[in-house]
């Protein structure tokens, strides 16, 4: 088409104009472009790199290596274990089910782990390392280590484990870590970050969970560049974490290791306390469980057979069994009465083997009864009517308020799961309990250990040793935290006039040492190492008239769990006291016959500090001895003090 | 007057053609295309040969097709605008049904060296044949309904079919690029005017239409639209581009953190960081100094352009070489303006930066035809 000169003319021109125009928005919008790249690079920029820093790096907890425990020898009770496991990534591994057949053959896995471990590759991203096999050793990990080429994506690793080497000798004391639970924090409130690692442990049980705050140290961090699938790119900088504190208890593990040996096949409770400084020496139960179950996670059959066990392991029958402490109470009733200044010592009263308080008979442990008593004989042959008689002057609140000095029915607060406090009867108690007023009965009752008073192992063994010294010593397990010592001041006296102390330590002696005493059997041959104590055979049932009119019934012809509880309370040396002690069997028969041997030889061996040698027994019992002693679960050789420590964590 | 009706003589023949080449512009495209080199090589983590090789072979059959492309006489290019038109619509009418589709959008043709994406190769043969229909069509009937009814016939065609792909992005330039070519080809204000006023009805109509039966836009697409308006409603969903992108630059600060060190990009947090995200990854790396700098860049391509086309006295040449100065602006306000949160994200690559095939050649073959402008006007 033909144009005119002056067509093109305007053509140009308006084609210029309104290029200009269009020339004008390219130039506005890029305006606005730049003032938007200043307001967000510029003005912002602080905010985004901040945004910016967030998304790229990732703070990840490193676990602390927890404190470790040992005992006052500095023998290790509770460790930290390297854990040899082997992980597997899924991308670098290609073809799992092959490195997995081919890791079988290497290794002993378990079929269940590798089902859990398969689903669990399958659900995690391909880049997140999961465990296919826990806890190998050395060997093991070294052969996947050598084979390493042919299991592409396998790579073995080092983690830190709870370990307890003395197994289950310490269970009642150190107790056990497990994983955190949503019941845990729920019941804690604790909101340490730590807690948030995968399979972070945290005490559970006694010391563990007690000092758990010392022990478990804080958590570290290592901030890692992360891409946008949270795969780790590189390790940016870290901060150490701060181990736990090590902790150091008073009880010593060879003695604690011989109680519990002694105790093993009985359901039994024990306490070893030193008289002096209050420190426990050994705290056993029988029987007691391994505290490494429950590290690894318990099986469902070995929890339900702890559980159901009528011996009850899991309990603590040193601290939190409760018995009618029997005979073993009546030095309370006799210090109580000759503090009171009521009773002559030296004064007898006659046994016929009955005492007759309104229309009730209280019977004496010997039907025919014990003729004259004075305080030491009573004690010695353990005479129910006389403690009726000076119990009925005395009155129950002197004797309840002598109890609670001397250490029962109060609480004593050690860093343990369950601390019993026991029961030391007043009036006021019973009427409030019991709906009832208070009748000389429970008096007498409570006289003999009987009716309402209940005290632990534990209670007795700190009334001994403060019988045994005089002073006021407070338990204690914890010896030291982080090397700053724990232990209480110097006990201060009670008070008590030494001459009535004496008579006490006199008829405790004669318990042991009196052809007489309820314990003669129990006798040392070496009055070095002499033991004083008092036996205690505590009822558990009524006996009614009429079976005590056709013959009490024996213990032997009775059900396990309705045969009297057996118990044992005495010191050592006796010239010396050094150590006291507490033994209860549950269902044992008598005091002096179940109770007081395994006294006598846990004090002949925290003496010793070995196991005690025959001379030192009666010659007629040395060769029952030479055998209990070959058949007792005892450590060969005394555990060895060990400074070892796994610190470090990877 | 046309070109026909010019002395030819006195354009350049021959060899010497090349001497008449706009070289200031051939130096700024190659500056912007070695940005491009340098974020792929960057956001492959250092690595040449994932994107930043392919795109310098794409780039150099490109800036050859350029060159071969200037050296045909403008005229040339007229007369065959509307068949390369016919063709492009044709094309786009067989990917509508043999096309494969990718990432929801953009259909293309398997041509085994690349993909041809022919709603890319649209762009250009759009503003061609406006360009060809100002040029034919007598000065005074510009205006008159009629004939202002066929352009919008030329444009609506290949808009619509773009849109049925669905790719509302390449449909927008399609249409905004129409109408610039329209627009600088002196039809009246008044029509403008009139279509913004309309455009701000369909907007409210399409908001309206939302859950409605007769609903105007795809879901996702409404979703994009709630998402550019807030992207921190959904961050890590469908916000999530327009978040981290935001992040990534603007963290970037004065003069960003330095080449290869952008961690935003280097860390996958960025989407399609090569393709429709690379300038954030410049924005990170270079800072606003950076940023800014290509935006220059591409304002002084524009500028080159726009002079080349108010120079030349012809309609055809002027109206296309403003036609792809909208086009190519269209492209980087709009990809720019999406990953900094102006915008909504329509898949817009950055033009010569951005990882692709198509848009390449086909920005390289308009560059071409700019040049065959540049050369052949009368002195």
């Amino acid at each position: 088409m033909k144009r005119t000169q002056k067509d093109t003319t305007d053509s140009a021109r308006q084609i210029g104009r309104r290029s200009l125009v269009v020339g004008g928005l390219f130039v506005a919008t890029g305006g606005v472009l730049a003032a938007r790249m200043r307001y967000l690079q510029v003005e912002r920029a602080e905010d985004f790199r901040m945004l910016a820093e967030e998304n790229r790096i990732n703070i990840r907890l490193l676990p602390p290596a927890r404190g470790l425990i040992f005992d006052r020898g500095g023998v290790l009770l509770a460790g930290n274990e390297q854990n040899y496991r082997i992980t597997l990534v899924r991308e670098d591994a290609g073809d799992v089910d092959a490195v997995l057949a081919e890791l079988a053959r290497i290794v002993n896995l378990d079929m269940v782990a590798l089902d859990r471990a398969r689903q669990e590759i399958a659900r995690r991203p391909p880049f997140v390392p999961v465990t296919i096999a826990d806890r190998l050793s050395w060997a093991e990990l070294s052969a996947v280590a050598v084979n390493a080429p042919a299991l592409p994506g396998v790579t073995p690793e080092v983690g830190l484990s709870r370990i307890y080497p003395m197994g289950g000798d310490f269970a009642h004391v150190v107790g056990y870590v497990g994983p955190v639970s949503d019941y845990y924090l729920e019941q804690t409130g604790d909101t340490d970050p730590v807690l948030q690692i995968p399979d972070f442990q945290v005490g559970r049980n006694n010391v563990e969970a007690r000092l758990e705050h010392r022990l478990r140290g804080s958590a570290g961090t290592k901030r890692v560049e992360v891409n946008a699938g949270g795969r780790i790119m590189r390790e940016l900088d870290r901060d150490p974490p701060d181990p736990g504190a090590d902790v150091q208890l008073t009880v010593d593990a060879g003695l604690q290791n011989y109680v519990e040996a002694r105790l093993s096949g009985e359901s039994a409770g024990s306490v070893v306390i030193d008289c002096q400084t209050g420190e426990i020496l050994a705290l056993a139960s029988a029987p007691t469980y391994d505290p490494n179950l429950f590290v690894r996670g318990i099986s469902t059959a070995s929890w339900n057979a702890l559980n159901n066990d009528a011996y009850r392991p899991l309990a603590n029958k040193a601290t939190q069994g409760l018995y009618p402490p029997g005979s073993t109470y009546k030095m309370i009733v006799a210090l109580a009465a000759l503090e009171a200044g009521i009773i002559n010592p030296e004064e007898t009263v006659g046994c016929p083997g009955h005492m007759d308080v309104g229309d009730r008979r209280f019977h004496c442990w010997r039907r025919g009864g014990h003729g004259r008593m004075d305080l030491v004989q009573a004690l010695a042959q353990s005479c129910d009517v006389y403690f009726y008689d000076i119990a009925q002057r005395v009155g129950i609140e002197a004797i309840t308020a002598m109890a609670r000095r001397l250490g029962c029915g109060v609480r004593h607060d050690l860093p343990l799961s369950g601390i019993a406090e026991g029961l030391a009867p007043t009036m006021e108690w019973k009427v409030q309990n019991r709906g009832a007023a208070w009748v000389v009965g429970d008096t007498l009752n409570a006289s003999i250990g009987q009716g309402f008073v209940l005290s632990s192992p534990l209670h007795l063994a700190v009334m001994t040793a403060r019988l045994a010294t005089g002073r006021a010593v407070q338990p204690s397990i914890i010896r030291s935290v982080d090397g700053v010592s724990q232990l209480p001041d110097a006990a201060p006296d009670m008070g008590f006039a030494p001459a009535h102390l004496d008579y006490i330590h006199r008829g405790m002696w004669q318990v042991n040492n009196d052809r007489r005493g309820t314990a003669y059997a129990s006798r040392v041959e070496v009055s070095d190492f002499g033991i004083a104590g008092k036996t205690g055979t505590s009822q558990v049932r009524n006996i009614s008239a009429a079976e005590r009119a056709s013959g009490v019934i024996s213990n032997d012809d009775l059900p396990w769990e309705r045969r009297d509880h057996a118990l044992y309370v005495g010191y050592a040396p006796y010239t010396n006291p050094r150590y006291a002690c507490a033994v209860i069997v549950e269902h044992g028969g008598g005091g002096s016959a179940v109770a007081a041997p395994i006294a006598r030889d846990i004090l002949l061996r925290a003496q010793l500090g070995e196991v005690p040698p025959l001379e030192l027994y009666p010659t007629n019992q040395r060769r029952d001895i030479e055998r209990l002693h070959r058949e007792l679960p005892i450590l060969p050789t005394p555990p060895v003090p060990t400074g070892r420590t796994v610190r470090s964590q990877a | 007057m046309s070109f026909l009706e010019y002395n030819v003589k006195i354009t350049p023949s021959g060899w010497r053609k090349v001497l008449y080449l706009n070289w200031a512009l051939i130096l700024l495209i190659v500056a912007v295309a070695c940005v491009g080199f340098l974020m792929l090589y960057s956001v492959a983590g250092g690595q040449l040969s994932r994107w930043a090789e392919p795109q310098m072979k794409r780039f150099a059959l490109g800036f050859v097709l350029m060159l071969v492309v200037a050296m045909v006489p403008i005229w040339f290019w007229r007369n065959m605008s509307a068949l390369a038109y016919g063709i492009s619509v044709l094309l786009l009418v067989f990917v509508e049904f043999f096309g494969a589709v990718g990432m929801g959008a953009q259909r293309w043709i398997d041509l085994g060296f690349m993909r041809l994406q022919p709603s890319e190769l649209t762009k250009i043969t759009l503003v061609m044949v406006l360009a060809a229909y100002y040029d034919w069509l007598d000065l005074s009937k510009k205006s008159r309904p009629l004939f202002v009814l066929i352009p919008l016939v030329l444009i609506g065609v290949p808009t619509f079919l773009t849109l049925m792909q669905p790719d509302l992005g390449t449909a927008l330039l399609l249409l905004m690029g129409g109408g610039a070519v329209m627009f600088v080809a002196g039809v009246h204000w008044a029509y403008f005017a009139a279509v913004i006023a309309s455009g701000a009805g369909a907007v409210a109509a399409v908001f309206a239409s939302r859950g409605t039966p007769w609903q105007l836009l795809q879901d996702y697409q409404y979703r994009r639209i709630d998402t550019f308006l807030d992207p921190t409603n959904d961050p890590l969903g469908a916000g999530y581009h327009i978040t981290q992108s935001q992040i990534a630059l603007g963290s970037g600060g004065w003069t960003g953190r330095g080449f290869m060190e952008g961690t935003q990009s280097r860390l996958n947090f960025l989407p399609e960081k090569h393709t429709d995200f690379i300038f954030t990854t410049l924005a990170e790396e270079f800072g606003f100094v950076g940023a800014a700098s290509l935006l220059a860049l591409y304002i002084l391509i524009l500028v080159f352009c726009i002079v080349t086309a108010i120079q030349h006295r012809d309609r055809f040449a002027s109206l296309l070489v403003m036609g792809i100065a909208v086009a190519f602006f269209l492209y980087f306000a709009i990809n720019m303006a999406m990953v900094m949160g102006l915008a909504p994200v329509v898949g817009v690559p950055l033009p010569l930066v951005s990882y692709g095939g198509s848009a390449m050649l086909v920005l390289m073959v308009a560059f071409g035809l700019v040049q065959s402008a540049h050369i052949h006007r009368p002195r």
